[in-house]
């Protein structure tokens, strides 16, 4: 064990290089799909019609393994190509779909009465929106990004296969040469990391809700 | 002659094509007049209250709400100048009471300081004594408590007309008794018109000036407690006063 640790140590510079990585990509991904996901999820709301048919697609697209998701994604011009952005693109389509749904259903869940008192003493509905639904929503938005980053941060691993860095390089390196202290020093680091997000974004939702 | 708070002149309304929820319905709200509509479970109460604040748009008819064609009114500058109380509340739970009071001076950008002693003013009056009830959340409060709090919140903005859908309706005896009681006083202190809309006729005689009795879309009849047990229009009123009215 002190051998493995002395592997860990001398490589830490590279370690903590590809946990940064790994951590933009899901960061990056994270906050384009809140990006896409919440305004989306809220137009949803407000076309029942449209609801069915988009969640079902993001539903689909949710099944296809993320490998071959990859690599659909390598041929498509402007988004594709070996590298970060193409794991960042699909990344992005595998959070997409906790956040889109929380979202829907968090603005759904919200009590009749309570929206309706909001239109009914002169809210806006942007006003309404921005004061009363999604904040009450909030925690459920919350809990599909928590899926959604936990999701995001074992999906970055593989993403090393085309060329998106991040700690899955270790891992595909170690498989290559049957190093298993390689293997462990992007495994331990992925783990703890996907634990770290669920344990925090855990303790934060549950801190601003349920609310009633 | 200062013309009603409210006044609804042969409205229409129809939710399904042929099959009216209103048909024929005409009443008014002097400056300053309670009127409470009641009548059985769906004859359109609420509908008709919900007109007064373009939550539901006439088909047919008119509404004059604050001598104003309802439909010459901007619906939301409308709501702010209307105060409205449902059942239950309707109350924000994120909100502490005071930011629920304050909901509609704050939509209407009125100063903090101006907010903050209106608020203060009608907690005191609702029975709320502002130092113990404002910051805390409607989770934390009685169904009696909330409904008070739905008193002050649709007040605040010293509105001149106030809409209320069965408020005490979810409340439990003693609660509904003592809000009842007090309603006449907030009532002579503010000096607003109110349309009450219940299903509970003796609370309508206790707190209208005058009651109208609703049923197939229209008013059968209007008139003080006397008028209506003593000279109902029809069999349908006095059949509805006797059974409910005593």
């Amino acid at each position: 064990m002190s051998e493995f640790s002395r592997f860990f140590w001398e490589r830490r510079g590279e370690i903590l290089a590809l946990t940064g990585e790994h951590l933009l990509l899901v960061v990056a991904a994270t906050a384009l799909a809140v990006a896409i996901g919440v305004p989306l999820g809220v137009a949803l709301t407000r076309r029942p019609g449209l609801a069915r048919p988009v969640l079902g697609f993001a539903n689909a697209v949710q099944a296809i393994p993320s490998l071959a998701l990859f690599g659909f994604l390598i041929p498509v011009p402007w988004i594709g190509g070996i590298g970060a952005r193409t794991a960042i693109v699909a990344l992005v389509v595998y959070s997409l779909l906790p956040i889109l749904r929380n979202t829907h259903a968090g603005i759904l869940g919200v009590d009749p009465a309570v929206t309706e008192a909001a239109s009914g003493i002169g809210m806006t509905r942007g006003e309404r929106l921005r004061l009363v639904e999604l904040p009450l929503a909030f925690p459920v938005v919350l809990a599909g990004v928590r899926i959604a980053v936990v999701v995001g941060v074992g999906l970055a691993t593989i993403a090393a296969a085309i060329g998106a860095g991040g700690l899955g390089v270790l891992i595909y390196r170690g498989v290559a040469t049957v190093d298993h202290r390689l293997i462990l020093a992007g495994a331990i680091p992925a783990a703890a990391m996907a634990l770290l997000f669920d344990f925090g974004l855990g303790a934060l939702e549950k801190r601003v809700g349920p609310r009633s | 002659m200062t013309s009603p708070a409210l006044e609804y002149v042969d409205v229409r309304k129809a939710f399904v094509p042929g099959r009216p929820v209103l048909d024929g319905f005409s009443l008014s709200v002097a400056q300053g007049e309670t009127v409470a509509l009641v009548g059985p479970s769906g004859c359109g109460k609420t509908t008709a209250l919900k007109l007064a604040n373009r939550l539901v748009d006439a088909d047919g008819g008119a509404v004059w709400i604050l001598g104003m064609a309802s439909a010459e009114h901007d619906p939301v500058a409308l709501r702010r100048r209307v105060g409205y109380v449902i059942q239950e509340g309707g109350l924000f739970p994120h909100w502490t009471v005071r930011e629920n009071v304050e909901a509609v001076p704050r939509l209407l950008g009125w100063p903090e300081r101006q907010r903050r002693a209106r608020s203060e003013e009608l907690l005191a009056m609702v029975g709320l004594p502002p130092a113990e009830f404002s910051e805390r959340r409607p989770r934390g409060l009685s169904g009696g408590q909330r409904q008070r709090v739905g008193v002050a919140r649709a007040l605040a903005a010293g509105q001149p007309l106030v809409l209320m859908d069965e408020p005490f309706g979810a409340l439990d005896p003693i609660a509904r008794r003592a809000m009842q009681r007090e309603f006449q006083s907030w009532r002579a202190r503010l000096k607003a018109a109110v349309l009450l809309v219940t299903h509970d006729l003796r609370e309508a005689f206790l707190l209208a000036d005058r009651v109208a009795v609703l049923e197939g879309g229209r008013v059968r009849q209007v008139g003080s407690r006397e008028e209506l047990t003593r000279s109902p229009a029809d069999s349908f009123v006095r059949e509805f006063v006797a059974e409910f009215g005593s």
